[in-house]
């Protein structure tokens, strides 16, 4: 039998995470139970934090080496060692979310990590999926990680109900996505998507192939109206799992969802007008339904519904300016958007109902109780705002510029239009915190841990940088883009 | 020595980041002395940099460019975090360090105690100057800005100081009132900068492939007939941004009642520095506003009335840092005029006199309003040049200043608004000279209601005291440049009398960023003619003050018996704030509570229950929405389908 | 090839969408996961009907079939330990009582 030459260095930081998942689940057994659980769960954490460095650094090492392949499955390019980036920039921060959070619900923490790690494996496939198997694999292995992940806290009823809903719908949403598999398999009889590109015959399954595919990756992007379950699920999931899956999922998607438009086999007229619609409905959705909420997670969640609309607007914009304007809105998205969750984090109460608990009244007077952390949370949330010069603003500013430069002008000024509005909630937020005094609302979990401080600090370094060094990093970025789409 | 401008930024920005972190524990002695060394480090830059500015050679046309770093580069487009360092801009940095450093020494002083009188903890004492660091910086980026989208981020960030630090007493209702008021006007104006910057890029910027200043007003050589008849929409909002931010109208209601912030605050942000922001954006983008002569008028008419209406306002206040503040928006208005009939450097010249009187009002101001533990109505003073000579005299020569008294710095770049608008428009001139007559009788109103004549309150007079050294004797150097601040502005036909040449020193000085613009000029018969004009004004003003108040004259009593019906149209301050509240608050209001009804469930499911049997299963569903349940959620998913399938089918 | 591929489409069209229709009108969380697990089946029919009459030469579409069974299963075991888990805490499966998080 002969077997396929395979190059592992393609897939280094994914084999890398899934050892260091292995490691985990065995750490369990060692050392026994007599450790206290705290420090038995930080030196797992400890174990999962070096796996995600160490992966980071082998993809690191890859960025601008040729782009290598595995039978046309899974690619290592520029475009997919980024996009490990993010996705383990994301999971670092949400794990040293997790470090004190978790010791506070459950001892089973090998589980946790294990999974989480296993979450992250599955995102960074997805990214690099240049096959539709290998794609819906990936996506199944993210998301099964992640539905057992949202319902962890298994004490308390909004947790459970978050993780059945995202179940069931994420389960019926990959129907249709494999169904629109199945429907571009049968108009090209393969699953490569460089074949599908080749043989798309433009008609019938091609449209109603990626029409369908669209639908697993609105899913997945909490598009309108796919979206439903975002808000619940955001809420009721654990704050860290939920930092961490606003931002993995996301880029994974995204990143997934330009490699299959690019082989899509239907013009770019086509596409890029549905995408301009969509993004214009999940924008304004997301921000409208963001402007009446009182619980903090829930309006995080609508407002990363908001974003990534904002991101669709990149997508629309076609292949180079967009992508490269969409990876740095997802960095910038991961310092911002888990650094408030991780502000948020520390606003929750322990043993509070998740529909009660961390609400926006809990934020009142923070500024006079701990300045520090009321200033890095405005950042943050400034940032969301799109408030020069933060690493929110630029990533917006490319998104509208690229919209622009492909002709897409409404849609840039919807965008603009659609960033002001959602400016009132966050600044909501600010206000509540500088301008009001502390009452018996207010709450703040303390002291402030090491590892959630140490999350703090590189997500609001990492958005000051990102608006400093704005224009260096969007060329790096770009240049893997144009590497991608002139591929 | 113009490579190192960026210190200039980096002082005010160190000290405020040093404040916020350490503040708290390094005590309020530290704490002033690291922010007004902040300020002052910077106004040594500002000097070194209008010095060294002189020696660029001729080629340079009195600019510097200086790139600190590149900031957004995409395809053929590029902004830089740069300084454009040209006599304008110098002149602005002069002010703001210089004016802002002897409102820092004050502000030392006065923030020891808070609005209720109490000893103010050390933490609050260090955020003060955190915020008054943080507006300087602002400050500085917005008027030594390169480009649209910097200054843009300068203009966003005094915003964010003023409403910060009007709030400061946010336990106050009225204090956190008054900073969403300025919060929310300011808005609107801030939304027509955003919109003017992205027309502008589409107009000029893209091809161009910058947004700075210089590159787009080069671009405006080329541009077509087209392009240059959009300008008129672009200066608009150009307009509409510096009438939010310059308290103009439409967009003056907020000013006001700014007033709750500290009074070192009223003093620097909303006296002397940021509220100029919009003369100041208008003159450094003249080359737009000169091929737009519609919106010049407009300008200038807007400036004229706003003077009018605001001093005349100012008659009938009794809060005396109310007083101050129409007095403002009218002087501001005196400011727009200027620009408005092209008289850049009048303007400029206004707004550097201004700055100076204006600031040792308000500080002066202060220190009554610490002397009376907060009292701030002239009805309940009297007297008090008894017990605050001091303040007294500072006050007098803040108010003789602003009344345009003869030979003091207000009375030169007054008179040259009224000159230039002269040639232009009669009637805008009469407006100006109208306004001058009135600004004079409230400025003395104030000096004699407060300072002179019997006390009015016999409690408060026994209470008030001469402030400290600390508070007092900053205001010696506002006061010298009161008194002395006209003379770099002395016209050319004065000057001539005394044979001097060139005796305009300012308009010299700013000769090379309004090099473009020509200005007409009168025999000097006639320029003398309206400075004596406008010396009999102003002195006719402070009589009538003089005459109603101090000698309590009968006629002045008619008069004043005559106006009654206006007085109550005055008070009320033109409704203005009572207009807007009925046109715009209340049916926004109403038409929040109506959707909030309206989203409302039982309004929906009422609607519902009248709708057929086949509706109510789809407008259930849509009642329900987010309702929390999952069959409504793959309800939602079908519907998705059903409409990307069309979609695609549609256009594909 | 007496059967044109079209009946085939037309039987996996008609399954996924009853597998649909059971997703939305049952209340039984365990119903709508068999309503999923029928729609999945539905697909992997289309595969194996494509895999014969567009390409037969190369396993694909059934190479995907496997996996979609493989991860159905998977799925199927998540799905139905918090199926268990919800129903310790709140003594409910039907998914009209879990509406705890809305708005």
């Amino acid at each position: 039998m002969n077997l396929p030459h395979i190059d592992f260095s393609v897939i280094t930081p994914e084999l890398i995470v899934i050892a260091t998942a292995l490691v985990v689940m065995l750490a369990e057994f060692v050392g026994a139970h007599a450790t206290p659980s705290p420090t038995r769960s930080h030196r797992i954490a400890l174990i999962a934090l070096l796996g995600l460095v160490l992966a980071a650094l082998a993809a690191v090492a890859g960025l601008g080496r040729a782009a290598t392949d595995i039978q046309g499955m899974l690619v290592a390019d520029d475009l997919g060692r980024y996009l490990e980036l993010v996705v383990l920039l994301a999971a670092a921060l949400g794990l040293l979310l997790a470090w004190d959070y978790l010791p506070q619900f459950t001892k089973m923490h090998s589980e946790y990590y294990a999974l989480y790690l296993l979450a992250v494996v599955g995102m960074m496939f997805m990214g690099k999926s240049t096959e539709l198997i290998t794609l819906f694999v990936s996506l199944e292995i993210l998301s099964v990680a992640l539905y057992v992940l949202t319902g962890f806290h298994r004490g308390q009823l909004a947790a459970g109900e978050a993780a059945l809903k995202y179940f069931l719908l994420g389960a019926f949403s990959s129907a249709f996505f494999i169904y629109g598999a199945a429907l571009l398999y049968g108009d090209t009889g393969s699953t490569h998507l460089v074949d599908i590109a080749a043989r798309a015959s433009g008609g019938f399954l091609t449209l109603a192939g990626l029409a369908l595919l669209l639908v697993g990756f609105g899913f997945k992007l909490a598009v309108v109206p796919f979206h439903m379950w975002t808000p619940d699920v955001y809420q009721g999931a654990p704050t860290p799992v939920t930092a961490f899956m606003s931002v993995g999922t996301k880029a994974a998607a995204f990143v997934a969802l330009f490699r299959v438009l690019q082989a899509a086999g239907v013009s770019y007229a086509t596409w890029s007008l549905v995408l301009a619609l969509l993004a214009t409905l999940t924008m304004t959705w997301g921000n409208l339904a963001a402007l009446r909420q009182s619980s903090l997670k829930r309006m995080l969640a609508y407002s990363s519904i908001a974003h990534a609309g904002y991101m669709l607007i990149g997508v629309t914009a076609g292949m180079q300016l967009g992508l490269s304007a969409v990876l740095f809105y997802l960095f910038a998205y991961a310092f911002m958007n888990i650094g408030a969750f991780a502000v948020v984090s520390l606003l929750e109460r322990p043993g509070y109902h998740a529909t009660q608990d961390a609400t926006i009244d809990a934020a009142r007077g923070l500024f006079a109780r701990k300045p520090l952390l009321a200033v890095v949370m405005a950042i943050f949330l400034l940032s969301l705002a799109g408030v020069p010069p933060l690493a929110g603003f630029f990533g917006k500013l490319y998104l509208f510029n690229a919209a622009v430069q492909s002709g897409w002008i409404w849609l840039a000024i919807v965008g603009m239009i659609n960033s002001v509005v959602s400016a009132y909630y966050y600044l909501r937020v600010t206000v509540l915190m500088f301008m009001t005094e502390a009452d018996e609302t207010s709450f703040l979990r303390s002291p402030l841990s090491n590892a959630t401080g140490l999350a703090i600090a590189v997500a609001m370094v990492g958005t000051l940088l990102l608006g400093i060094f704005a224009g260096p990093w969007l060329q790096q970025l770009g240049q893997a883009a144009l590497a991608f789409a002139g591929s | 020595m113009l490579n190192y401008s960026w210190l200039i930024l980096l002082f005010p920005a160190v000290g405020a980041l040093f404040n916020a972190f350490w503040g708290r524990r390094l005590g309020p002695r530290l704490v002033k002395l690291v922010a007004n060394a902040a300020v002052l480090a910077s106004f040594v830059v500002a000097v070194l940099m209008a010095i060294s500015l002189q020696a660029l050679p001729a080629s340079a046309h009195g600019q510097f460019e200086l790139t600190l770093w590149p900031w957004i580069h995409s395809g053929d487009f590029r902004v830089d975090l740069a300084m454009l360092i040209d006599p304008l801009s110098v002149v602005m940095a002069l002010v703001i360090t210089g004016v802002g450093f002897v409102i820092h020494l004050y502000a030392a002083e006065y923030m020891k105690l808070d609005d209720e009188h109490q000893p103010l903890d050390d933490r609050r004492y260090a955020r003060f100057f955190v915020y008054l660091n943080f507006f300087i910086l602002m400050m500085l980026t917005l008027v030594l800005a390169n480009n649209f989208l910097q200054m843009y981020v300068g203009w966003e960030g005094v915003g964010l100081a003023s409403y910060l630090l009007i709030g400061f007493w946010f336990h106050k209702p009225s204090a956190a009132d008054a900073g969403k008021k300025a919060f929310i006007v300011n808005r609107v104006g801030d939304f027509g900068l955003a919109l003017a910057i992205m027309w502008l890029f589409f107009l000029l910027g893209r091809d161009a492939g910058s947004l700075a200043f210089n590159d787009i007003f080069h671009a405006l050589d080329g541009a077509t007939l087209a392009v240059k008849s959009a300008l008129g929409g672009v200066t608009l909002l150009l307009l509409l941004a510096a009438t939010g931010k310059s308290a103009q109208i439409p967009l003056f209601v907020w000013l006001p009642d700014a007033m709750e912030g500290p009074t070192p605050v009223s003093a620097l942000i909303h006296a002397a520095t940021m509220v100029t922001a919009g003369v100041y954006m208008i003159a450094r983008t003249h080359p737009l506003f000169e091929l737009a002569p519609g919106t010049m008028t407009i300008v200038a008419w807007i400036g004229a009335i706003t003077a009018l209406m605001a001093a005349s306002i100012a008659m009938v206040q009794t809060d005396l840092k109310r007083i101050l503040a129409y007095s403002t928006i009218s002087q501001l208005g005196y400011m727009f005029l200027a620009v408005g009939v092209g008289a850049y450097a009048a303007g400029i010249f206004h707004l550097t006199t201004h700055a100076l009187y204006k600031a040792l009002l308000f500080l002066a101001a202060g220190s009554v309003m610490h002397a009376l533990h907060g009292e701030l109505n002239i009805d309940l003073m009297g007297g008090l040049k008894a017990k605050m000579p001091r303040t007294y005299w500072q006050f007098l020569i803040g108010a003789a200043a602003l009344a345009g008294f003869p030979l003091l710095a207000g009375f030169w770049s007054k008179d040259e608004i009224l000159y230039f608008t002269f040639q232009q428009n009669k009637a805008l001139y009469a407006i100006g000279l109208g306004t001058a007559f009135l600004t004079a009788f409230y400025s003395f109103r104030a000096v004699f209601r407060a300072f002179a004549g019997k006390p009015r309150d016999q409690h408060l007079y026994e209470h008030a005291h001469e402030q400290s050294q600390g508070m007092v004797a900053p205001l010696w150097v506002l006061a010298f440049g009161a008194v002395f601040a006209g003379l770099i502005g002395i016209p050319a036909a004065v000057g001539g009398l005394f044979g001097l040449e060139e005796s305009h020193m300012l308009e010299q000085w700013l000769h090379p960023v309004f090099a473009d613009v020509s200005l007409p000029s009168l025999p000097v018969v006639w320029e003398l003619s309206l400075l004596a004009g406008s010396s009999l004004v102003a002195l006719l003003g402070i009589y009538l003050a003089y005459a109603r108040y101090v000698q309590q004259a009968g006629w002045t009593l008619f008069l004043q018996r005559l106006f009654t019906p206006l007085q109550s149209l005055l008070e009320h301050k033109y409704y203005v704030d009572e207009l807007y509240t009925a046109v715009i608050v209340n049916p926004l209001r109403t038409l929040a509570t109506f959707f909030y009804r309206f989203s409302d469930q039982t309004l929906i499911e009422g609607i519902v229950n009248g709708l057929g049997r086949v509706t109510m299963v789809v407008g259930g569903g849509v009642a329900r929405l987010q309702s929390g349940m999952v069959g409504l959620y793959a309800l939602s998913v079908l519907v998705g389908v059903v409409g990307l399938l069309a979609l695609m089918f549609l256009v594909g | 090839m007496a059967i044109p591929l079209s009946w085939y489409l037309i039987v996996a069209a008609a399954l996924f969408c009853i597998g649909f229709y059971g997703v939305l009108a049952r209340r039984n969380a365990v119903a709508i996961l068999m309503g999923v697990e029928l729609m999945l089946n539905a697909v992997n029919i289309n595969f194996l009907a494509f895999w014969r009459y567009v390409r037969p030469e190369e396993p694909l579409g059934q190479v995907f079939a496997i996996f979609v069974l493989a991860v159905a299963a998977a799925e199927a075991a998540v799905g139905l330990a918090l199926i268990i888990s919800i129903y310790r805490t709140r003594k409910t499966i039907n998914i009209d009582n879990i509406d705890l998080l809305r708005g």
